[in-house]
């Protein structure tokens, strides 16, 4: 069910823009709403981390995934188990860059016969990772939108992305795979029945909505073309807060600018602020260093607990029977 | 009359789930996969709301009036003091990474069983009940309202977690489905929603010490009890001493040790590593008040587990000890180290641990003064202060569970390994994507230890029970060691369904086998009390030997006889030769 | 061509389908887990089913005696009796063997020259389903059994303990002096 809803609530967002981006409509789409959406963005993210942050860490219990350092002869594992601020940051760059806990889904095999082999389970992996990087490529490239002159690492990542001189305008890497890993990401929450039963509506609505949103970049990159000055036009505009609107924008831009803004609204309320989230991590941003050094509980407080002397009442006599030296005779 | 399916209908019964989600439809409770509630009793020694005679199978659970007041109260003041737990309902992204590495879920395959789905069970409810768009769009935003049913259903599922971490390895926020389990439960106890198998320990601990409700004087029989029991097999009587003051070391260590087998045998390791370094420097005492390393509290509320866990700093105060020596335990460990120091601490009237006997400081302990006996041993040995005979547990092929509370709470792999290659010559690792970090649990951690369920932990166990399964049949292993009070008591249920050729033990079990005490008798029999295998043969050959000698003196005399006749007769070369052939006997017996 | 080198010939076929037919009974979405993950240490209950019914099936081709095929039933079954399944359920799968020669049987050219055969191959299932519900039984009064002991063990050195203290009187007029209270 959550899958149908998440698709005609894309398609409706799609529609939106397509019917309402023409005369006048066209200062909405183009301007108020990206604006909103951005406030909405920058407020909810930052009220959210802030929510996170304000929230106390009673404790300290990080994933230990390797040997702790303890003894100095015994060797131990600075990455998988931190115990010092580098190790955390080492853990921590591993798992934001290169996704180490998915990747641990790798492991031995013992097929039948005596055989050893390495296989694994490292798709979920590789699809997260195509879709992070490239979604991050993607992103980059629209800077020359905004900036002028365009910054030199936005031209090259252009040159390498577009090594494979497919097209012409030449096809780029990124936005093919970005599509590509959106859909595996979908079609694997379709076909694998665990899945299928975990997954919600939030799950597939992100992913509608992100294919959509390169499909209608792509679209208009290599088939829709747009006017390119005029679309730089509008967005420096908007960055410089001096927003206006030029004539002759196709309509696929709405769409494309009306479902981006959508994604960035609806970013601090879904399951996508793991992206803060993850640095945010307790069990990922501590060290474990419990022993050596003691955490604070900001609300511990007193309890009742059976002291010595209760229990030396309760049992005085037995006690000293057999010996057992006591407070009070 | 009602038609009857044809029996090859019958047997086909479907087990697909209706295609309805998960969301509308909680689960039905199945008997002898729910625990028996907690009794009255035991709520009304330690104060828990709402006492009263229940059960799990009850269609009525006797909550309160106001139960969905209390819970989302609770709900909402737990995300308020735990980031963890904010976190974890906020970010999961379902991607299913965790998915098939729980136990039960591999085990049994129920669905719910999937770590994802344990927490969104919760996460339906904080999000129906607490966030926008779930109060609005409610099951299109994956919210769900707390019902009845819904509280039978959370009930159920976070007392099928052994809170064993294995998921949240695998997961990309380090999303601890553990701590969930954790607050879920706390959540429950709000209600007084607890099983008989938790409260029942932890009212024990709460007034006598430990979870069996032993009292002092038993205790203290108890462990003299073994010494006895060491003399008997070694000649040599430790005489540990019990709440004394002034030690250096106050040793803690989970009270199955004492009452339960195999983990007796496990003690009896203690006081004879305790008896010998005593000799070299070791100041150490036992206490009753103490008698609890393990803490079902843990198991209840965090406000519970610091009660309980109040009693070892003091007592390590009353007695003026200098540090902690702690025993082999999973969950105690847990505590300890992650809990204990923030909870109770700061154990400022301790010094730092520092062994009496090597000189080592224990640096990694600084703060909160507690040392596991695995380090302290694996030191000992590294600095040669043990003297050891590691072929006396030459009858074992040995291989290593580790517990999920010192793996994934602490991270502690080398030490007990260091440990048992040196005291034993045939050690084997289980597949390498079942143990360390990745380890499966035994299928009756966080206070599921209980018969009643004795096929869902036989379900959760299977993984374990395979990976052995592996090592046994390649390897021949038949003893499966660990450094854990619980597992010592339920991997025999284990290994007795799946592979009853294999045993249990503890590390200190194998060590009191190996550690030759000074003065002690020739040792023949393991500390279990059983012959080892060699000591047949050798009494043997010894009668043999016995028997020889007899033979030998006989021919000797016969061959002075001979040789005083020979002489007399002057036949020279039959004497050289009878002497000869003796002698030759002779050496050859020696060999 | 006997019936022996027919099933032969269709071996994995037979098994195939068996082991499908075995994971039909368990939830959809646990199916496809038993199905696709291959780690045998990541996905036991797969492995010693598809290796319980091979070996099961090759006892049945190696004509040899029913209880031979014990060990190979008792993979299977041990899994079973503690997965929440009726026994008739949990042992269903034998009997649905018969089932499987027949489709595999029925329809082929040979069909005429098995029957014979396959009458005493099912007179053998049969057989084995009683052996299975023999194995069934034992698994079960096992898990009994574990609940008994493990209670037992885990006061085990109390009660040994109590009953040394627990002495038999001297003469049988006296009261016994066997009192284990003050171990409680």
């Amino acid at each position: 069910m959550g899958i149908w809803v998440s698709f005609f609530a894309v398609i409706a967002l799609v529609l939106i823009p397509l019917v309402g981006a023409q005369g006048a409509g066209q200062y909405l789409f183009g301007i108020v709403i990206p604006y909103v959406a951005v406030l909405i963005f920058i407020i909810g993210f930052i009220y959210r981390v802030v929510q996170w942050g304000k929230t106390p860490v009673p404790f300290k219990i990080p994933t230990t995934g390797g040997q702790m350092k303890s003894l100095p002869w015994i060797k131990s594992n600075p990455l998988d188990n931190p115990s010092s601020t580098g190790g955390v940051i080492g853990r921590m760059a591993l798992e934001v860059f290169a996704f180490r806990s998915l990747f641990r889904n790798t492991r031995v095999e013992l097929r039948e016969g005596p055989k050893v082999s390495y296989g694994s389970n490292k798709w979920l992996w590789v699809a997260a990772l195509a879709f992070h990087y490239a979604f991050l490529v993607v992103f980059i490239k629209h800077f020359r939108l905004f900036m002028e002159p365009v910054p030199g690492f936005v031209t090259l990542l252009d040159s390498v992305d577009g090594f494979m001189e497919i097209g012409l305008p030449r096809l780029m890497m990124s936005s093919i795979v970005l599509l590509l890993a959106a859909i595996y990401l979908l079609l694997r929450r379709l076909a694998v029945p665990q899945l299928r039963y975990i997954s919600l509506a939030a799950d597939y609505f992100p992913l509608f909505l992100i294919i959509a949103l390169a499909g209608s970049g792509i679209l208009m990159k290599y088939f829709l073309r747009v006017d390119l000055t005029s679309v730089k036009e509008l967005v420096v505009g908007l960055f410089s807060f001096r927003p206006t609107i030029p004539e002759g924008i196709g309509a696929i831009f709405y769409i494309h600018l009306f479902l981006l803004s959508v994604l960035i609204a609806y970013f601090p309320f879904s399951k996508l602020m793991h992206a803060g989230g993850v640095f945010m991590s307790p069990t990922r941003n501590m060290p474990n260093d419990n022993r050596a050094k003691r955490h604070i509980n900001p609300w511990n407080y007193p309890v009742k607990v059976h002291t010595y002397d209760e229990y030396e009442d309760d049992f005085r006599e037995k006690m000293k029977e057999v010996g057992l030296p006591v407070e009070k005779e | 009359m009602a038609k009857v399916a044809p029996p090859e209908e019958l047997s086909r019964v479907d087990y697909t789930p209706p295609k309805k989600g998960w969301i509308d439809k909680p689960a039905e409770l199945k008997e002898g996969r729910w625990c028996y509630g907690s009794k009255p009793k035991d709520h009304e020694v330690v104060g828990l709301p709402n006492p009263r005679a229940w059960s799990p199978g009850d269609e009525d659970w006797k909550l309160p009036d106001n139960w969905q007041e209390i819970f989302l109260d609770g709900l909402r003041e737990r995300l308020d003091k735990f980031r963890t737990f904010r976190i974890f309902m906020d970010i999961c992204v379902r991607c299913g990474a965790c998915s098939d590495k729980c136990h039960f879920f591999i085990g049994s395959g129920d669905p719910k069983n999937m770590p994802v789905l344990r927490a969104e069970l919760l996460r339906s409810i904080y999000r129906g009940e607490f966030t926008t768009a779930g109060k609005i769009l409610g099951k299109v935003a994956g919210g769900r309202k707390l019902t009845y049913d819904v509280f039978k259903e959370l009930f159920y599922y976070f007392f099928q977690c052994t809170e064993c971490r294995r998921c949240s390895l695998f997961c990309p926020y380090g999303i601890d489905t553990a701590e969930i389990t954790i607050i879920g439960r706390e959540l429950l106890n709000l209600l007084g929603c607890n099983i008989d198998w938790i409260m029942g320990p932890v009212a024990n601990c709460y007034r006598t010490g430990n979870h069996l409700g032993i009292q002092p004087h038993a205790y203290h029989s108890m462990l003299e009890f073994f010494c006895e029991e060491i003399e008997e097999i070694t000649g040599i009587l430790p005489e540990p001493s019990f709440n004394r003051k002034g030690a250096e070391i106050l040793f803690i260590t989970p009270s199955g040790d004492v009452f339960a087998d195999p983990g007796t045998f496990t003690a009896m390791g203690y006081l004879m590593l305790f008896h010998y370094l005593e000799g070299m420097g070791l100041d150490i005492t036992w206490s009753t008040y103490a008698s609890e390393g393990g803490n079902f509290g843990f198991f209840t509320s965090h406000e519970m587990m610091k009660r309980l866990n109040s009693k070892m700093y003091a007592e390590a105060k009353r007695l003026g000890v200098k540090w902690i020596l702690g025993g082999e335990c999973g969950h105690m460990w847990r505590v300890c180290n992650q809990y204990m120091d923030t909870m109770n601490g700061p154990a400022d009237f301790l010094e730092v641990p520092k062994s009496p006997l090597t000189g080592t400081v224990f640096e990694n302990a600084q703060s909160h003064k507690m040392v596991h006996i695995c380090e302290f041993t694996a030191d000992l040995i590294k600095h040669g202060k043990l003297n050891l005979d590691p072929s006396r547990n030459d009858p074992y092929k040995v291989t290593f569970h580790d517990s999920c509370n010192t793996s994934r709470g602490m991270g502690f792999f080398e030490e007990p390994r260091y440990i048992l290659n040196n005291i034993c010559n045939d050690f084997h690792d289980m597949p390498i994507n079942t143990i360390r970090e990745q380890t499966f649990c035994c299928g009756s951690g966080s206070g599921l230890n209980t018969d009643e369920i004795m096929d869902l932990r036989m379900r959760g166990a299977l993984p374990r029970a395979n990976a052995l399964q592996h090592v046994h049949d390649k390897h021949g292993v038949n003893l499966m060691s660990c450094i854990c009070a619980i597992d010592r008591a339920t991997l025999q249920a284990l290994v007795d369904y799946w592979i009853p050729e294999v045993e249990v033990s503890g590390i200190h079990e194998l060590l009191g086998n190996a550690l030759i005490l000074e003065g002690e008798k020739k040792r023949t029999m393991n500390l279990r009390g059983e012959e080892f295998p060699w000591v047949e043969e050798e009494e043997e050959e010894a009668a043999e030997e016995a028997a020889l000698e007899v033979n030998l003196e006989a021919a000797e005399a016969e061959a002075e006889e001979v040789a005083a006749e020979a002489a007399e007769e002057a036949v020279e070369e039959t004497a050289e030769e009878t002497v000869e052939e003796a002698a030759e006997e002779e050496a050859e017996v020696e060999k | 061509m006997s019936l022996e080198e027919f099933l032969l010939e269709k071996k994995s076929a037979i098994l195939k389908r068996w082991f499908d037919s075995i994971l039909e009974t368990y939830p959809s979405d646990t199916k496809q887990f038993l199905r696709t993950k291959k780690d045998r240490f990541e996905n036991p209950v797969a492995h010693r089913i598809s290796s319980g019914i091979e070996g099961i099936f090759s006892q049945i081709l190696n004509d040899a005696k029913v209880e031979d095929a014990s060990p190979f039933l008792d993979k299977v079954i041990r899994i079973r009796a503690v997965q929440d399944f009726p026994p008739s359920q949990a042992l269903a799968f034998i009997f649905d063997l018969k089932r499987l020669v027949r489709e595999a049987v029925v329809g082929d050219t040979r069909e005429g020259q098995l029957s014979e055969e396959l009458w005493r191959l099912e007179q053998k299932i049969d057989e084995m389903g009683l052996l299975a519900l023999d194995i069934y039984t034992k698994c079960r009064e096992e898990i009994y059994e574990l609940r008994v002991n493990e209670v037992k063990r885990s006061v085990g050195r109390l009660i040994e303990r109590a009953n040394m203290i627990c002495g038999v009187p001297e003469k049988e007029e006296d009261p016994e002096v066997c009192s284990t209270d003050n171990l409680t």
